[in-house]
């Protein structure tokens, strides 16, 4: 594994944790303002969650060797 | 049916006596243990280190085994005391185009290691492809990066992956037409093995569905999604079964699912659909100009990302449990090997969630991308 693979490979994490984990705030600030709103709002937060990982994980083997 | 009143403490219990299997995990190869002891200190380390890497390349070895795909379906293989691999498994048919069609059982590879002779034509299975050679004893011909440069046959066989298809079809079938039937017998109740998943079509419909596509059109998609829905989600759980079932995991079973999807988008798209890509109204149009490849490029896009998404957690998944379980048999101490199993218990929960997860992600977007194809078109402003 080259060193640019590597920081490649970090930056990619970096991306899709920040990404999710401000979709994750953002979910529990809205649930704790209208608790009766959480399912909608965990649904809501679930898709895009999944999307951001998909993006993730395509940069992921993009930059892997295999 | 009840199991337990009181779920946290069932659950501890479980977990502890499943712990309790780790008494037999045995090192994998018992000579270490002696020779460890017999030798100074020096060699001894050695000898581990040669003998870690040996656990490591077997890991990696089974952990390549269960992500891809195999004309056998191996559920596992030991040393028995004689020293020879036993399998356990059965084999299934080769079916292979080359002067004519060859039909033949997997077990004249007898796993890899000799060569098939069918009809005066042989055959070589190496790193899971079947390669043609031109005589019994023939090897074949390497090139530079140790790949093979023999010709490979057209293959149509029932691979592993190909059966568990079969199978999990056959389940589904099974499953929703019992539950199919028993609305008849039972005055619009559900009865049955069934029962489960009434919850879940419904789920289907009325969240999925119709908040996506609209009431005027749903009906048409709703057979595709529950397909998707059910097959995706069924084989993401096989595929955390310990007999190396790895089909979501294989990149040409969800590049089928996603051109499905592409290919019903795409033909049973309104004329809005495409005039939305070309000319999107509502925008200046220079914006227009610039953005019609955008969205062109989107269309072929969207489905890839979709084939992308599943292939990818799901491997990924697989490859971090399977890593996890093997750190369980390198570490040959009592807390490393407990943590470890606790770890991968806990990663094997998440992985049970993003089975369903990535089932619910799949046929979500599909729906998305149907709504988007028969939306109707709001003639909001822009037409002056």
């Amino acid at each position: 594994m080259t060193i640019p693979r590597i920081i490649g490979a970090g930056l990619v994490v970096i991306g899709a944790g920040i990404g999710i984990g401000r979709i994750g705030g953002s979910a529990m600030d809205a649930i704790s303002r209208q608790p009766d709103a959480s399912g909608k709002i965990q649904t809501a937060m679930l898709i895009a969650a999944a999307l951001i990982e998909g993006i993730g994980f395509a940069a992921l083997f993009a930059v892997s060797e295999n | 049916m009840v199991i337990s009143r009181k779920p946290l403490q069932f659950f501890i219990c479980t977990l502890m006596v499943c712990m309790s299997l780790i008494n037999y995990a045995n090192p994998l190869n018992d000579t270490v243990v002696a020779s460890t002891q017999a030798h100074v200190e020096g060699t001894a380390h050695d000898e581990k280190e040669a003998e870690s890497k040996d656990i490591k390349t077997e890991i990696k070895e089974f952990i390549d085994h269960h992500l891809k795909d195999s004309y056998d379906f191996n559920i596992f293989g030991y040393k028995n005391e004689a020293g020879e691999q036993v399998h356990i498994g059965f084999p299934l048919p080769v079916i292979i185009y080359d002067n004519g069609v060859q039909v033949f059982s997997s077990s004249k590879f007898h796993h890899g290691e000799e060569t098939a002779e069918v009809n005066g034509n042989f055959y070589q299975l190496h790193h899971g492809k079947i390669y043609k050679v031109y005589s019994k004893d023939a090897s074949l011909t390497l090139n530079e990066k140790h790949e093979p440069t023999n010709i490979k046959p057209l293959d149509f066989s029932i691979t592993k992956n190909v059966f568990m298809i079969f199978v999990v079809a056959l389940l589904m079938f099974l499953l929703f037409r019992s539950l199919a039937k028993s609305y008849a017998k039972n005055g619009n109740i559900a009865a049955g093995v069934g029962r489960i998943f009434e919850p879940i079509v419904l789920y289907v419909r009325d969240e999925i569905a119709i908040p996506n596509i609209g009431e005027r059109h749903y009906k048409k998609y709703m057979s595709y999604l529950l397909t998707i829905f059910f097959f995706v989600w069924f084989l993401n759980i096989f595929g955390l079964t310990p007999f190396g079932i790895n089909v979501t995991g294989n990149i040409a079973v969800t590049a089928c699912l996603a051109l499905l999807t592409f290919l019903i988008t795409t033909f049973t798209a309104k004329k809005d659909y495409w005039g939305h890509i070309f000319w999107m109204p509502g925008v200046p149009v220079p914006m227009k100009i610039i953005l019609a490849p955008i969205e062109l490029l989107g269309v072929f896009i969207k489905p890839f990302a979709l084939m992308i998404r599943l292939y990818a957690n799901i491997v990924a998944g697989h490859i971090v449990l399977m890593s996890l379980i093997g750190l369980m048999f390198i570490f040959k101490s009592w807390l490393g090997s407990s943590l470890s199993f606790v770890l991968s218990f806990a990663i094997s929960m998440i992985e049970i969630l993003v089975a369903l997860l990535q089932a619910y992600i799949f046929t979500m977007l599909s729906a998305l991308y149907f709504g988007s194809a028969v939306e109707e078109h709001h003639h909001e402003e822009a037409h002056h």
